[in-house]
């Protein structure tokens, strides 16, 4: 090389360098974050999108799926606050399974996480339901979807007759496995109990997705910390605080009703009401927001 | 078939002299670098991923390759007037026509084809990298042979938009060849709309003008089947074996027309 080309090499990397310089110091002086700007969805239409992509609708599919991926992260670890928390989950992942219709992964993250309640979720059990009905229209013998709904009116909505007929529909497909006929008569009988809801999420936590896996292994925590929760409230009523204390774990251990501090499953120490005797898991235990207990069928 | 090959390698060393071979690692730089980001943001979903973003870029690479040099394998012959020379030797316009479309789809086949081995050895690797239990819940195998269903028809499709280009390009000049190459390429993918046109229009003469527009206009949408084989739907061979015959048959009656008008042409 000669010598007027490597100043020539040496100007570019000058100049290169001072704009990656510039462009720093720009985003500090002038920050252009705007927290508002990922909720923007210009297109709606799933349609619409079909005949824009032309034939790559797979790949844009990828894109709104990686986007759906990111708001839903972006949000929960953002924290409680913004009005807007989820607000684009549900058409984002609408228009990933518009154009890709079988986008199987999609319609399950759905089902799981747009059922599930604020803060973990956006709440919406209906719109779980409107997604995996529109899996069902694009793979009709999925035995999958038809338990996925049945498990967000059980799980969710608390609709047992419901759950029981989408468990049923599901055992009626090719390749449904046989425990879901027994799963819907008994849902029929019984409505609802801790155990068929146990063994639901120990379906889930066989996915083969790691964070079906994660969210189900935190589900059945959750049912383990509520039986725990059953066992300790038992004994905080055996124990009545002498005059002038109140409920407390100390109490109880000098009584020798418990050996120690109990501890939720994941480490954190339960919480006992001073007056009540109500115990609950702790607001720094990752368990947070537990579950609301199904009712029980009179 | 002499003429015609010699005509053709000299398109394909034409192609490899203009560095047309550099998006070959433009592709492996952007596969590569994907399997690597896509990891950290898809939830498990890259070898999915991987695949459509394979065949898109698969098909994008050639369509850029077949249009942009398409267009140009006749008019630039007649700018550089090395067409006087040319057709002066025993080289009949047929055979020139001929000669020139082979060189570029072979140009595209090479291109496709290390292509293709590049995206095989990416999920081959990924394939390697990953535990049973995460391989057991793709909807296809990773190495999926299948998916040579989908590279044969994209394939097939750039052999098309290249013989389009070319017809073009006996006639047109090269800023017009591209614009209605590119514009034929958007009907053409349009053009399933077309088929059924009286379920939305009253009148009959309009139903039957759009029907006639869908059998003229090439049929693109037919040649996509990424979505199926990514997801490991049956592609079956019927389905192969009639949509590649009739891009085939669209592409020789494509190649005689341009035959026919550049026969035609005077180049006084």
């Amino acid at each position: 090389m000669r010598r007027k080309d490597l100043h020539v090499v040496a100007l570019a990397a000058v100049a290169f360098l001072a704009a990656v310089s510039l462009q720093v110091a720009r985003d500090r002086w002038y920050p252009r974050d705007d927290p508002q700007r990922e909720q923007v969805l210009y297109v709606r239409s799933g349609a619409a999108l079909q005949r824009i992509v032309l034939s790559f609708d797979a790949l844009a599919a990828d894109v709104y799926w990686i986007r759906a991926i990111q708001h839903y992260g972006g949000d929960r670890l953002s924290g409680p606050g913004a009005q807007t928390k989820y607000q684009v989950l549900y058409p984002l992942l609408d228009l990933t399974t518009t154009l890709d219709p079988y986008f199987n992964i999609a319609y399950r993250f759905g089902a799981i996480f747009l059922s599930e309640a604020y803060p973990g979720g956006p709440g919406r059990p209906d719109q779980s339901v409107a997604l995996l009905r529109k899996a069902i229209v694009a793979m009709p013998h999925k035995w999958q979807y038809y338990h996925d709904i049945g498990f967000v009116y059980y799980w969710r909505l608390r609709d047992y007759q419901s759950a029981a007929l989408w468990f049923q529909r599901a055992a009626a497909q090719p390749n449904a496995p046989n425990w879901l006929a027994p799963l819907a008569a008994s849902m029929l009988v019984h409505g609802n109990d801790r155990a068929a809801a146990r063994f639901l999420w120990q379906q889930i936590a066989k996915s083969e997705e790691p964070w079906l896996r994660r969210n189900a292994e935190r589900s059945l925590l959750q049912l383990q910390a509520l039986d725990q929760i059953d066992q300790l409230e038992a004994i905080a009523r055996k124990y009545s605080p002498p005059v002038g204390e109140q409920y407390s774990w100390s109490g109880m251990v000098r009584r020798r009703l418990l050996r120690g501090e109990p501890v939720d499953p994941v480490g954190v120490p339960y919480v006992v009401d001073p007056v009540t005797g109500h115990v609950h898991v702790s607001e720094q235990s990752p368990l947070v927001p537990m579950p609301e207990e199904p009712r029980r069928l009179q | 078939m002499r003429a015609v090959r010699v005509v053709a390698v000299n398109v394909f060393r034409e192609s490899v002299r203009d560095r047309v071979p550099y998006n070959l690692v433009l592709f492996a730089v952007l596969l590569i670098s994907s399997s690597y980001l896509l990891g950290q943001l898809t939830a498990g979903q890259d070898v999915k991923i991987i695949k459509d973003l394979g065949l898109a870029a698969t098909s994008v690479f050639g369509l850029f390759i077949a249009i942009f040099i398409g267009i140009g394998l006749v008019s630039k012959e007649v700018e550089r007037r090395s067409i006087y020379s040319l057709l002066s030797k025993p080289v009949s316009r047929a055979q020139f026509i001929t000669g020139k479309y082979a060189g570029l789809v072979l140009t595209l086949a090479v291109n496709v084809s290390v292509m293709a081995i590049a995206l095989y050895a990416i999920l081959g690797y990924m394939v390697w990298t990953e535990p049973p239990t995460i391989r057991a819940g793709w909807d296809a195998p990773g190495i999926d042979p299948a998916l040579l269903k989908a590279i044969v028809l994209i394939f097939i499709e750039l052999m098309l938009i290249t013989a389009i280009a070319l017809f073009f390009s006996t006639f047109s000049s090269p800023i017009l060849s591209a614009a209605m190459t590119f514009g034929l390429y958007i009907a053409g993918h349009f053009n399933s709309e077309l088929k059924n046109f009286e379920r939305v229009v009253s009148s009959r003469a309009a139903a039957q003008l759009a029907r006639g527009a869908y059998h003229v206009l090439p049929d693109l949408s037919a040649f996509d089947v990424k979505t199926e084989v990514v997801h490991g739907l049956p592609v079956t061979m019927g389905y192969m074996g009639s949509t590649a015959l009739y891009g085939l048959a669209y592409v020789a009656a494509l190649l005689l027309i341009a035959t026919f008008i550049f026969s035609r042409r005077d180049f006084k």
